[in-house]
């Protein structure tokens, strides 16, 4: 039902070619999710500074309303980056909700660009550029919609926490009592996707004290059905399967980069692939790389 | 039995204060007791009202408790003595099943409830429902009890040295009730009894229990019981139910 | 004869409101000036499970495979405050029923069945005996308002506490006993005079209400050194503010019984006129426990009506914890048995409707004091098959959690389920099956 990529660059002198790589993994993920597609790619940041990325309808006016609100903004098709000083973001937030009702904020964070529409993944990664972008690791998704509607607030990645982002396939079998939970705890859950309920499930657990490894092995025990999760932290990458691990997955890892794929043929473009370390991920085991570590 | 403790005694006693103490490392300590303690005197201070001070005691040992007591003081006392030295709060020795519990102040509602066995008395008034589905336990109170005291009392006996409130052992089973003031009122199925001989020795014993025979005058009891009718469904009946 | 002069009659009309039942009770009344006392619960038609459907896996959800793929159905009870919380194996558990409205063969055979399966059984008013602690792991100790029996002995020997505020049969009713179930062990354990009708008190004798009932558990888990759960039983009337008042009182479990819960013997106008349907009490019971945060921290045991694996599923499917059988336990013991149909006419009755459970003269031996009729029920065999029965409860349940793609059968939710009836979809919160339509959705439960 849907199509997930991620990778994440070990060798720093790949970082210019993060965004083509991705590009050409999605590419191939087309037909796994032909309704949206998204990815969040983490870039450079600067120090003090945090990145909101805006979603407007098209013919939004992003300079106009960067100019009004004093800062600087970065527009891509449908989206925007605004660059605001960590202590103004709130007004920041408080203003644009003024000056453009009609945006929404679709990630925050100080390296995390997120860019989500509606199409066929290959035109979406192309409006958006996304073969022109470097960074240290980025994931991505395609999506065939189930139970929730084809819009581009259903698309993946979903976003529910400073530079968190998380993209799923399969389906949750427990995602409306785990919703009913997770606003008792005061984490809103804005759509009817049950993978926003695991994105926010996952800040929920980091937010309370759990590293993003912690937070996936919690996540084993509180949601169910079948999922294969690729999340992205700051400085992380994760992998999780479900125990009965019906979705596929496969991984690659060499010197220079871990990547991730709903199916091998999205790795199959990468540099040095016919002599990684090629992998399934087993069911029920977190994996995760961090650059901190 | 006596009712003040010896000095040596009293030179034994564990101290516990409340007011620095928690509630639940008392009732801890107590239960740990083993029969042959030594800890055989305990005397608790600032009590200010808390609830189930020494309930579920099951050793022959002394709490005496220095104030007033809130809610189930003694509850489901087995083999102690708890001395309460001021007023108890709701359910004071509720199910007892052996041991002795004094109130030196009154007692509130539902005194020595459901009590199988022992002995309870009250120097001051106990409120409504004083013995309420009593098992077998002897409440004696040295002055008044309020309305619907004795209600489905099953078995044992309440004594009263004053006045009875009304609807007194309403819908009574085998209980013996002796009343020596007034009473306001009977409940359903209960009925004044002729005071036989063998009334008047139980009723001795319980005031020996209580340590005030010779103190009063068992001539001035009438005595109370169930007249039985309410034991088998008669619809004749049909208003008392 | 002329055909022509023929006047046509019509055929003799029945009320649909003056029907035979109601007029043999008319007569039986009028007779006897005694109001109809019966055991078990409410048998008028009511909205029931029945009216529920699950929405098994298909393109959007993906089930499990039967047998191979786990699907767990342990619960754990008590888990709030109390130092040793109960663990069940299944999430099936026996409801409360007395010695001396049932024999000590039939609560020697509950606790040999439940005990097999990895569940508990429950005291009643009357007391624990011997018998039933032996043959039952986990027992749960009832606290009721006669405290027949009651004392500390036993409620340090129990697994779990049961504080009784009210059941379904008779939300508001204290309980009965008729003279010919007082035997003399029953009267010894009860402290009462043998052979009399006992009734109960409907009150607790020493609190009343939320605010002195925290008072009382306080007491209790201090006597009890705070080991062991405590539950508090209602019978369904009002189950939003009963739950959240159990909640606030300090409960670990909260057991919320609905109007087709049994009873041994109440007044059949009790029966069939107080207290509300099961499927519509669980909402609201888990309404309370969301809106206090406090759903699966409390857990809720469900009770009323319930009879195979599917009304388990869907009563954990609406938030409950686990559910608890009484009648159907009875049942698996072999009472109302066709067997024995030929003294079930005697009786005036046929199998399957006997329910004068309180004239202590069941055929089967399981309502019955008489030594001779409880002989007839054999406890070992009678365990088996009550263990028999809760397998296939517990398998049935597994079927549908798997068919829905849960690991464990507590990930069943309400959004799995879709009603028949508007009535059902109204009362149980869930969707007209079809349409996304809950009748009386913005209501404040």
């Amino acid at each position: 039902m849907c199509g997930i990529v991620g990778l994440f660059l070990k060798d720093p002198k790949l970082e210019p070619e993060l965004g083509a790589m991705l590009a050409q993994m999605l590419d191939v993920m087309c037909d796994r999710g032909p309704d949206s597609a998204g990815f969040a790619v983490y870039g450079a940041g600067a120090p003090g500074f945090v990145k909101l990325t805006l979603r407007g309808p098209a013919g939004t006016d992003f300079a106009k309303i960067g100019a009004e609100i004093g800062h600087l903004v970065t527009p891509r098709d449908t989206h925007a980056v605004l660059s605001v000083p960590a202590a103004e973001e709130m007004a920041a937030r408080t203003a644009l909700a003024r000056i453009a009702p009609d945006i929404r904020v679709v990630g925050a964070g100080a390296r995390m660009e997120l860019y989500k529409e509606v199409g066929l993944p290959a035109d979406v990664a192309r409006r958006f550029k996304l073969d022109a972008m470097s960074g240290t690791h980025a994931i991505g998704h395609t999506r065939m919609a189930t139970e929730s509607a084809v819009t581009t607030d259903g698309a993946h990645p979903f976003s529910t926490g400073p530079d968190q982002c998380l993209v799923h396939n399969g389906s949750l079998s427990n995602h409306a009592g785990v919703r009913r939970r997770l606003a008792r705890e005061g984490v809103s859950v804005d759509t009817e996707n049950d993978s926003e309920v695991a994105a926010a499930y996952l800040t929920y657990r980091m937010r309370s004290g759990d590293s993003l490894g912690e937070a996936l092995t919690h996540s084993l025990d509180d949601l169910d059905g079948f999922y294969t999760f690729v999340v992205g932290t700051e400085s992380g990458f994760g992998v999780l399967r479900d125990p009965i691990a019906c979705k596929p997955a496969v991984m690659a890892e060499t010197d220079g980069y871990v990547a991730f794929g709903s199916e091998y043929r999205a790795l199959a473009g990468l540099p040095g692939i016919d002599s990684a370390r090629v992998f399934e991920p087993e069911p029920a085991k977190v994996y995760f790389w961090d650059r901190a570590a | 039995m006596k009712l003040s403790l010896t000095p040596a005694a009293a030179e034994r006693a564990v101290d516990i204060d409340l007011a620095s103490s928690a509630l639940r490392e008392l009732n801890a300590a107590l239960h740990k007791l083993t029969p042959d303690t030594n800890e055989t005197y305990w005397r608790i201070a600032n009590p200010a009202g808390r609830h189930a001070i020494a309930a579920g005691l099951d050793v022959p040992v002394t709490v005496e408790i220095d104030g007033p007591v809130g809610y189930y003081c003694a509850g489901m006392n087995k083999q102690a003595s708890v001395i309460v030295n001021g007023n108890a709060g709701v359910g004071v020795a509720e199910n007892m099943m052996s041991g002795f519990v004094h109130v030196k102040g009154d007692a509130s509602q539902s005194a020595g409830a459901t009590a199988h066995g022992g002995l309870l008395v009250i120097d001051g008034n106990a409120s409504a429902r004083c013995g309420i589905s009593m098992k077998g336990v002897d409440i004696v109170v040295k002055g008044s009890v309020g309305h619907m005291s004795a209600f489905m009392a099953q078995a044992g006996t309440l004594t009263v040295l004053g006045d009875a409130g009304e609807a007194l052992g309403d819908s009574l089973y085998e209980a013996k009730l002796f009343v020596r003031g007034s009473v306001a009122g009977l409940g359903a199925d209960c009925v004044e009894k002729e005071m036989r001989d063998e009334h008047r020795t139980l009723l001795a014993a319980k005031l020996d229990a209580a340590g005030i025979l010779g103190e009063v005058d068992i001539s001035e009891f009438r005595r109370y019981g169930s007249a039985r009718s309410l034991y088998h469904f008669h619809i004749d009946n049909v208003s008392s139910y | 004869m002329n055909d022509m002069t023929h006047t046509p009659r019509t055929k003799p009309r029945v009320s649909a409101t003056f029907d035979e039942y109601t007029l043999s009770e008319i007569r039986r009344a009028a007779a006897t000036g005694i109001y109809d006392i019966r055991g078990a619960g409410a048998k008028r038609k009511v909205p029931h499970f029945d009216d529920l459907l699950f929405l098994g896996a298909s393109m959007s959800r993906y089930p499990l495979e039967g047998y191979r793929e786990r699907c767990d159905t342990s619960v754990v009870l008590g888990t709030r405050f109390a130092k040793k919380p109960i663990e069940l194996k299944i999430p099936v558990t026996i409801a409360g029923m007395s010695f001396g409205s049932l024999s000590a063969n039939a609560k020697e055979a509950l606790g040999r069945g439940a005990s097999t399966m990895g569940t508990s059984t429950t005291t009643g008013d009357g007391g624990m005996t011997n018998e039933e602690r032996g043959h039952s792991k986990t027992l749960v100790y009832q606290y009721l308002p006669s405290r027949y029996g009651m004392n500390p002995d036993d409620l340090k020997r129990a697994d779990a506490i049961e504080v009784v505020v009210g059941q379904g049969a008779k939300p508001g009713g204290g309980g009965m006993l008729l003279g010919q179930k007082i035997t003399e062990r029953v009267a010894a354990m009860r402290t009462l005079p043998v052979g009399i009708d006992q009734r109960s008190a409907c009150r607790h004798p020493d609190w009343t209400g939320p605010d002195d009932l925290e008072i009382k558990i306080e007491e209790l888990r201090e006597i009890t050194d705070w080991e062991k759960p405590i539950y508090v039983k209602v019978g369904a009337a009002r189950p939003y503010y009963d739950t959240a008042l159990a909640v606030k009182s300090g409960a670990d479990v909260v057991v919320v019984d609905g109007m087709q819960g049994g009873t041994a013997a109440t007044q059949e106008v009790f029966i069939e006129n107080v207290g509300i349907p099961t499927i519509a009490a669980v909402h609201q019971a888990v309404k309370a426990l969301q809106d206090l945060g406090m759903h699966r921290k409390v857990q809720l045991v469900v009770s009323g009506g319930i009879r195979n694996g599917a009304d388990v599923a869907k009563a954990l499917a609406l938030g409950a914890d686990a559910v608890a059988i009484g009648t159907a336990a009875l049942v698996a013991l072999g009472d109302n048995d066709p067997h024995y149909q030929a003294e079930y006419e005697a009786l005036g009755t046929v199998a399957g409707a006997y329910d004068d459970w309180h004239e202590g003269r069941d055929p089967a031996g399981i309502t019955t004091q008489d030594p001779e009729l409880m002989k007839r029920l054999d406890p070992v065999a009678a365990g088996r098959r009550l263990a028999n029965y809760l397998a296939v409860l517990t398998l049935e349940c597994q079927t549908i959690a798997r068919a829905c793609g849960k690991s464990h059968v507590h990930n069943l939710e309400p959004e799995d389920l879709v009603a028949l009836t508007i009535e059902a979809a109204a009362m149980a919160n869930v969707p007209l099956a079809g349409t996304d339509w809950i009748p009386g959705r913005d209501g404040r439960f």
